[in-house]
């Protein structure tokens, strides 16, 4: 062990492909300072000094669920009091809104597999969505709910997804991916996308031309082992199709799940957040962004991760169900003046970003709107 | 290590264990490669003090929110009409105790209080040596350079008088709280009512010739400038060399919640929060304990400082008040499972000591 944590180290500081076995040494080695530092030199020979972030809004459609996965606490069942379905007239709301945002860049859509509402439901928000604002980039559906749309459809994933994508579908936000291990997946998510599925879908969107992120759920009941394997199954199917955008990984959060509760799971530290932070920036060599997702971590700890070789804050987001079902405190949205300034104390710049990484021409005017908004506030 | 071009010549002095000068610690906190501040303070951590982590099974006992000193960074003062204000009997200070030790492990009580305008020395002595005939075997710390001020000038003795019967009625060490930021404009700005600079100083000096350890600390993230900050290390850093009586160096962000500066403060970042800590590490090259006090961090913050340099994550605490009146959102106590748990995830040994880091019992 000794000697494979020595070339293990050797590669990650002159930012050398990470073999399993490497990966395994380096989280064995537990020098967190040490991965910070070759994340972060990592990270800066991709993106150089620039963080990014973007205005988004989070629409979820429905938590009323047939997955029904004990790792989850938004969804529901049917018949449920806390449970709910937004009908076009309350999208059109949302989207009256959401024009009144400067600078929204990008629609963000992630649901539930309601048992009654059929393909057309979806397919017809995204046409809403577009009609309503055309200049507004859609990252809608994981690959579970293509999968889903598929079965019920009886069409393949790939007609599936031109169908979407000639609807106004522009990326995958690449969610479900969890941990991909059939073994892992039969307990944690047994009724959704298994790990062919997943991988197969996303190689699909990648092929259409329809590019994703990838994701990773972690701190339940994986073993380390399956968890680094899963970062090398991603950095795989990059290798293959270079559709992957950005990472985003996700702490378990064991409030108010079934997984929680029934494998008395608490979340893991901060410690380890932030060495997951780093071994993804690592592994992943071959992914351009690695995303601070700031709802799951909270400000402080997605600033910190800026340290520890992330490159993008998210965004402003707006609003946020899912994850505030499961016991997060952070708070539903956020400024572009603060996600600004977090970013320059960190001594890095910020650079207001599209869907694709783009960056957007005037951001300037957007926090002109945020002041404003922060004293109608106070 | 990859630092950058321009902070190699402080690289080359740590690894080579030169002392920090004024002016290294002002480039430092100008410094954003978070990383590589980490890295060396825990590199400089290792070599002084390996992989050890102190805690202690502890309770804190605070006998009057009640004070004259009223000072802007804090939460928890009070005047005596005021809600919530309260002032402990003997018999309430000992009921505090005992609650606390339904804990078989519980080894020691930090007693820290207010400036009450209405008792004596004699009041607070009095309270202590209760505690310590009911309670013998439990270490007691408490009092800091600004409570031991007061008491010398509300009693007319000396500093000394005042620390040798302080010690008499069984204390053990001293609490390091009131430093603040250890220069006058500061002081006259944010707490004009109490010990100066030079008279927290002396508390230590004093107490220090007497062979009593004390703790030191450093509230910072309110008015004080970044020339300030460094300037307070460097002082404590002084008397280190002269009477090496200090144990443990703490940190404390200001927390805004509740408090009269926190109208126009925000609290700091965890980014600011962690260079402070490695920052302090490097600089204070002869300390050799430097914390990481979770109720003010939160554990989130305290368990990452573990490897920005720090080698103390304070303690049990049992039921912590004066920062909880400031909002402190973290809990007001921690199972030493907890504690346990939160140090081995950070790859570090925990080690229960009393308050003088004497190791207590067997390493779990």
């Amino acid at each position: 062990m000794e000697n494979q944590i020595a070339v293990a180290r050797a590669k990650a500081q002159q930012g050398e492909r990470l073999t399993l076995q490497d990966a395994l040494a380096l989280y064995e080695d537990n020098d967190l300072l040490f991965l910070a530092e070759c994340a972060r030199k990592l990270k800066e020979r991709k993106s150089g000094k620039n963080v990014f972030y973007n205005v988004n809004r989070h629409i979820n459609l429905t938590n009323i669920c047939t997955s029904n996965c004990p790792l989850c606490a938004f969804q529901c069942q049917q018949g449920d009091k806390r449970g709910f379905v937004l009908e076009t007239e309350d999208i059109a709301k949302i989207l009256e809104d959401a024009k009144t945002v400067k600078n929204l860049g990008e629609i963000h859509i992630v649901s539930a597999l309601h048992p009654d509402k059929d393909f057309n439901y979806y397919l017809n928000i995204v046409k809403q969505v577009k009609a309503a604002m055309p200049e507004a980039d859609i990252k809608a559906f994981t690959p579970v709910e293509i999968v889903h749309f598929s079965q019920m459809t009886g069409k393949s994933v790939e007609e599936v997804l031109t169908i979407l994508k000639a609807a106004g579908l522009s990326s995958l936000p690449g969610g479900g991916a969890e941990i991909l291990s059939d073994r892992v997946r039969e307990i944690i998510c047994p009724k959704k996308a298994t790990t062919a599925q997943w991988i197969h879908t996303i190689k699909t969107a990648h092929k259409l031309g329809i590019r994703t992120n990838a994701t990773m759920m972690y701190g339940h009941i994986e073993t380390i082992e399956e968890r680094l394997q899963h970062l090398i199954t991603l950095r795989d199917i990059q290798d293959e199709t270079h559709g992957f955008q950005a990472f985003v990984s996700f702490p378990f959060h064991p409030d108010n799940t079934k997984l929680g509760e029934e494998y008395h799971l608490k979340r893991v530290g901060s410690w380890e957040d932030m060495k997951m932070m780093a071994l993804s920036r690592l592994i992943l060599d071959n992914i351009d962004h690695i995303k601070a997702f700031w709802i799951m971590l909270t400000m402080p700890v997605a600033q910190l991760a800026l340290g520890f070789g992330a490159d993008d804050l998210d965004g402003t987001i707006g609003e946020e169900k899912i994850i505030h079902a499961a016991g997060a405190k952070t708070k539903t949205g956020i400024t572009v003046s603060t996600l600004q300034k977090l970013i320059t104390e960190a001594g890095y710049v910020p650079v207001e970003r599209d869907t694709f990484y783009h960056p957007v021409a005037d951001p300037i005017a957007a926090v002109k709107m945020d002041n404003k908004a922060e004293e109608a506030d106070r | 290590m990859y630092c950058s071009e321009e902070y190699k010549d402080i690289e080359e002095k740590i690894l080579k264990g030169e002392r920090l000068s004024r002016e290294d610690g002002l480039r430092l906190f100008a410094c954003n490669d978070i990383a590589w501040l980490g890295n060396m303070a825990d590199m400089v951590r290792k070599r002084k003090c390996g992989d050890y982590v102190y805690y202690n099974v502890n309770c804190h006992v605070n006998l009057t929110n009640i004070c004259t000193s009223r000072c802007k960074f804090c939460a928890f003062g009070r005047d005596a009409e005021d809600k919530g204000a309260y002032a402990m009997s003997v018999q309430q200070a000992l009921d505090v105790v005992a609650d606390a030790m339904h804990d078989p492990h519980l080894a020691g009580l930090h007693v820290v209080s207010g400036l009450h305008p209405d008792w004596s020395f004699d009041d607070y002595l009095e309270r202590l040596q209760a505690l310590h005939d009911t309670y013998p075997s439990l270490y007691l710390k408490g009092f800091t350079g600004v409570e031991i001020t007061h008491f010398a000038d509300i009693s007319g003795l000396s500093i000394r008088q005042v620390l040798e019967k302080l010690q008499q009625a069984g204390l053990q060490a001293i609490a390091g709280g009131g430093a603040e930021i250890l220069t006058d404009r500061v002081r006259n700005e944010l707490c004009p009512n109490k010990a100066s600079a030079d008279q927290w100083l002396e508390v230590a000096r004093v107490a220090h010739s007497m062979g009593i350890k004390t703790n030191a600390s450093m509230l910072y993230g309110h008015i004080e400038t970044m020339e300030e900050r460094v300037e307070h290390l460097l002082k404590l850093r002084d008397l280190q060399d002269k009477t090496g009586g200090f144990q443990t160096f703490i940190c404390f962000p200001f927390l805004p919640k509740n408090t009269e500066l926190g109208k126009t403060v925000k609290q700091t970042t965890m980014w600011d929060d962690l260079k402070t800590m490695a920052i302090s590490r490097l600089m204070l090259d002869n300390f050799t304990n430097i914390k990481a006090y979770w109720v003010m961090l939160t554990v989130p913050v305290a368990q990452i400082a573990l490897g920005f340099g720090a080698n103390d994550i304070d303690g049990t605490i049992h039921k912590e008040t004066i920062l909880h009146d400031a909002g402190a959102t973290s809990p007001t106590a921690l199972s030493e499972d907890n504690i346990i748990k939160i140090v081995r995830d950070a790859g570090r040994i925990p080690v229960a000591c009393d308050c003088n880091f004497n190791i207590i019992g067997e390493i779990k």
